[in-house]
Order: structure tokens, then sequence, then C-alpha cells
């Protein structure tokens, strides 16, 4: 039965660096189809944890299971990386599309299977651009593109908005509410930003400084409720935030 | 206008070197001063003279050397890119074989070229194995330098997309070490044509040194500075063609970066 495993769960999961202890005993479960969120002081290791589950590294101690399998996790789940990374030799298309020619389709399918999420993203007629002729949202836009055409279940996030303008921002996380409306996955978001984490994730999880341990978890009042400005100015979303924000500087303080 | 304008300061230089250089070799009140034969200096008037007159000569000798040199470096850069690609592939094998490749250019190309003359004949076997010899280096060190460039958060996003080690190295690291491959090959058109006259030098009735050699005997120091000239032509052009190559098949990195 798919429903009594967890998408993404993480047991009593350490990982140190040498002498460095980044995580200290993280436990955390992330349901089927559940947006979560990870908040934390700068440094504490929130990368860290994604590099766990997406499976780029393995734990020093302690379980890290990404639909029931600890090794298959480089199957199960995809990392979005902090900057867009698209490669400026490839054009627009063929960036979004690198996850399907890597399986081994031929340049041709690959491109048609990419080109309708294009379209979907409003980035029709933007095929043939090189990534340097895109602006930032786009770009952005391409390499969600890309990690959806990844085809894994479970999609981590390492702050994709962080080097946007704030309308940019709040443009793409309405966006990317909307397409996760349309086409359910589960995603493990990491964010510096507690208002954007509030309103994408359905639950925010606060980590300490390092080494992290999970320190507070909230509910989100709002989750990617559309159109976002009313959703965000809401009072209970401003008291989650409120919340949030305290939770944040408590961990800080350690 | 701002072309004109960068052609324009190297060309001054120039014309103010020939000009210096005529009035030193042709005045004779500065080149009795300072005791200039003119059979040992001839002065730009003359070489351009020669290059003018043994035009013929010049042409069919440039061809023979613009052949062996060609070959040369595609041997150079063939060879130097597999190569800088197994070294990156094996750690083990860099760490074999590097010293050895950087001994490799120490070797007296002059010394050990009548050997290589014994090895492959008098043909132009042993023109090309010098010359691929001095090019690959440049081209082996840069490209690999390029291969281990690679932004590591890049190979770390290729992982997560499904790629193997195949497909990281020809859909990431190989674009990326594509300029520094280039650099090399620039370096390596440029001393390629030396390595043609230590190659012709060597054992050849035919090339640009073969002609430098026999002019110098004959006391001929005009033709001899033509033929160098026109050496030095063919690593321009050759050096040009390779950043037009860049440009196309390597773009991205010429275009100002994003």
């Amino acid at each position: 039965m798919r429903t009594t495993v967890e998408a993404v769960q993480l047991a009593e999961t350490r990982f140190a660096h040498g002498e460095l202890e980044v995580l200290a005993g993280i436990d955390l479960k992330v349901a089927d189809c559940e947006v979560a969120a990870i908040v934390g002081p700068s440094g504490c290791g929130k990368s860290t944890l994604l590099d766990l589950i997406a499976g780029l590294i393995e734990p020093s101690s302690g379980r890290v299971e990404v639909t029931g399998s600890a090794r298959e996790r480089l199957r199960h789940a995809t990392l979005m990386p902090q900057h867009d990374l698209l490669l400026p030799w490839l054009d627009a298309l063929d960036n979004a599309a690198i996850a399907p020619r890597n399986r081994g389709l031929s340049r041709a399918e690959s491109r048609a299977v990419a080109r309708p999420l294009f379209d979907r993203f409003g980035l029709g007629g933007f095929e043939h651009s090189r990534p340097g002729e895109l602006s930032g949202g786009m770009r952005q836009r391409v390499a969600f593109a890309r990690t959806l055409l990844a085809g894994k279940s479970v999609l981590a996030l390492d702050e994709p908005f962080a080097s946007l303008d704030a309308i940019t921002r709040a443009q793409l996380q309405e966006w990317l509410a909307e397409m996760l409306a349309e086409e359910a996955r589960t995603v493990v978001i990491v964010s510096h930003d507690v208002e954007e984490a509030l309103y994408l994730a359905d639950r925010v999880i606060v980590l300490s400084a390092r080494p992290a341990r999970v320190v507070r978890e909230l509910t989100s009042p709002a989750p990617r409720r559309l159109p976002r400005t009313p959703a965000v100015n809401s009072p209970e979303f401003a008291a989650a935030r409120r919340a949030a924000m305290e939770a944040l500087l408590e961990a800080a303080d350690g | 206008m701002a072309r004109t304008r960068n052609l324009l300061a190297p060309l001054l230089v120039v014309v103010a070197l020939l000009g210096a250089w005529q009035l030193t070799a042709r005045w004779d009140v500065l080149a009795d001063a300072l005791g200039i034969e003119p059979f040992l200096v001839p002065s730009p008037s003359e070489i351009a003279d020669s290059l003018w007159d043994d035009r013929a000569l010049l042409a069919e000798n440039a061809w023979v050397t613009l052949q062996e040199v060609l070959a040369g470096i595609a041997i150079a850069l063939v060879v130097g890119a597999a190569l800088a690609v197994a070294l990156h592939l094996s750690t083990t094998l860099r760490r074999a074989t590097y010293p050895l490749l950087v001994a490799s250019q120490t070797v007296p190309v002059i010394a050990i070229a009548p050997i290589l003359v014994v090895w492959f004949g008098f043909g132009i076997g042993p023109k090309l194995a010098i010359i691929a010899l001095v090019c690959f280096f440049p081209v082996t060190v840069n490209t690999l330098d390029g291969l281990r460039a690679v932004d590591p958060a890049q190979v770390k996003m290729m992982r997560t997309l499904d790629a193997g080690r195949w497909q990281i190295l020809r859909r990431v690291e190989a674009p990326s070490a594509l300029p520094y491959f280039f650099s090399g090959a620039k370096i390596a058109a440029a001393v390629a044509v030396i390595g043609a006259v230590f190659g012709e030098w060597s054992g050849a009735d035919e090339g640009l040194g073969h002609l430098i050699l026999v002019s110098q005997g004959q006391l001929q120091t005009a033709r001899v500075f033509a033929a160098v000239v026109v050496l030095s032509a063919i690593a321009i052009a050759l050096v040009a063609a390779v950043m037009v190559a860049q440009r196309r098949f390597a773009g991205w990195s010429v275009e100002a970066a994003p």
C-alpha cells in the first residue's frame, strides 16, 4: 500500500563533515503530495538536508528514505539547485529537456517531450533562446521545467527564487502554486523567506542553528491559495508569519 | 571605427620598427658605425624584394610546410584532447603520467629529430611526429584544466537528472572545457611552424625550413628572412582560424558573459 509509505522519511539522521557536525539527528516525515518547507538560520545545513534527500550524499548515521527506499533516492527525487545552473551552450528547450536526453531519448524526442511545458510555463517562443538572453524569472521557470521533466515524484527545491527581485519572486510563488495544483508532487522546499515558506508549503519546519535539529513545526493557514496577495495579507497568515519569525529567532539564538 | 583604431596601434608599431630597422641597415653612416654587413642583416626593403622575386619558390615551399603543419596540428589536437579526457577520468593515470608529459616537453627536439628520421623515414612522418610532440602539450594541459574547472554544482545537478558518467562528460564537462581547448589550440598553432622547421632541418628536400637552411648556406640572408616572414604569416593565419572556430563552436564563451 503506497499510502503507508511516507514520500520522504528521515529518522535520527545525522551528518558531519569530518569534525563539523552539520545535522544533529533530524526526524522528518513528508507525506505523498505534501509540500514541506524548511527554514532555519543561515548555514544551518538546509542544503545538506536536500542533498541527503536527493541521494547525492549519505548520512553519517540514521536513515533517509524516499518512497520507502534508502538506496534508490536518486531515482525517486530530484534537486533543483539554488542558482538555475542552465547550461550556456544549450538553448532553453534543450536545457529543460536534459533529463529525458540523459535517459537516452534523441534530441528531437526530448525536445518534443519538453515543448508542451514551455507553453504552459509561458515560455512559448523562447525555445531557441540561450540562457543569457532570458530574464531571471524565465531562467527559473526553465530550471523548474527541467526539474519536472526529470519525472521524479519528490522534488527538492533549494531556495528556488532567492536570486530574484521581490516582484518576480511573488509572481513565481503564485505560479508555482498553480503548477502544484495542476500537477501534485511531493515537495521539500528550502527557503530563507518565512512568508514564501508559509505561502507555498502545507507545513513549515524550523531548524535550529548548526548542528541542526527540528525545533518547531507550523501548519500554514493558507497553503498556495490564489490569488497570492490577499492570502498573505489575511490576519491568520500574519499570525502564522509572526509565530514562524519568533521560532526562527529563537532557533538562531540557539 | 573602433576596429580601425584597434588595427592602427599595432600597425604603427610595426611601421616604426621597420623604419628603424631600414635606417640602421641601409643608412651607411649608422651601418658603418655599428659594423653591420649587408649580408648579415638585410634591410626590410631587401626582404620585400626577396618576397616578390622568390614568390614562386616561397609559395612552393610554404605549401609543403603548411601541409605538414596542418596534419601535425590535427594529430596534436586529437591526441591532446583524448589524452586530457583519459587523464581526467582516471586519477591514477593522471598521477602516473603527468610528470612524463612534462618531461616530454624538455626533450630537445633538434637532438631527437635525426633519430625520428631513422624511425619514420625521410618523408613527412618525422615532421608530423615533431610537430605533434611540441603541439599536444598545450592542448592537453589546457583541456585538462578546463575539464577539472567544471562547476561542481552543475555536476551535482546532472546527477539528479539521471546523468551517468559519460553524459556528465559529454553534456557538461566537455563543453565547459571547450574554451580551454581552444586556448591550447592557439598556442599549438603558433608553435607548430617551429616544429615544422626543426623537422625539415633534420632531413628534407623541400619546405620553408629546408629553404632557410639552403639560403643560409648561400648567404641569401634576405631570402632567409623572407621565409621567416611567410612562416609568421602561416602562424598568424592558423591562430586566426582557431579564433574563428572558437566563435563558431564555443560562441557562448566569446560573447559577453550573462
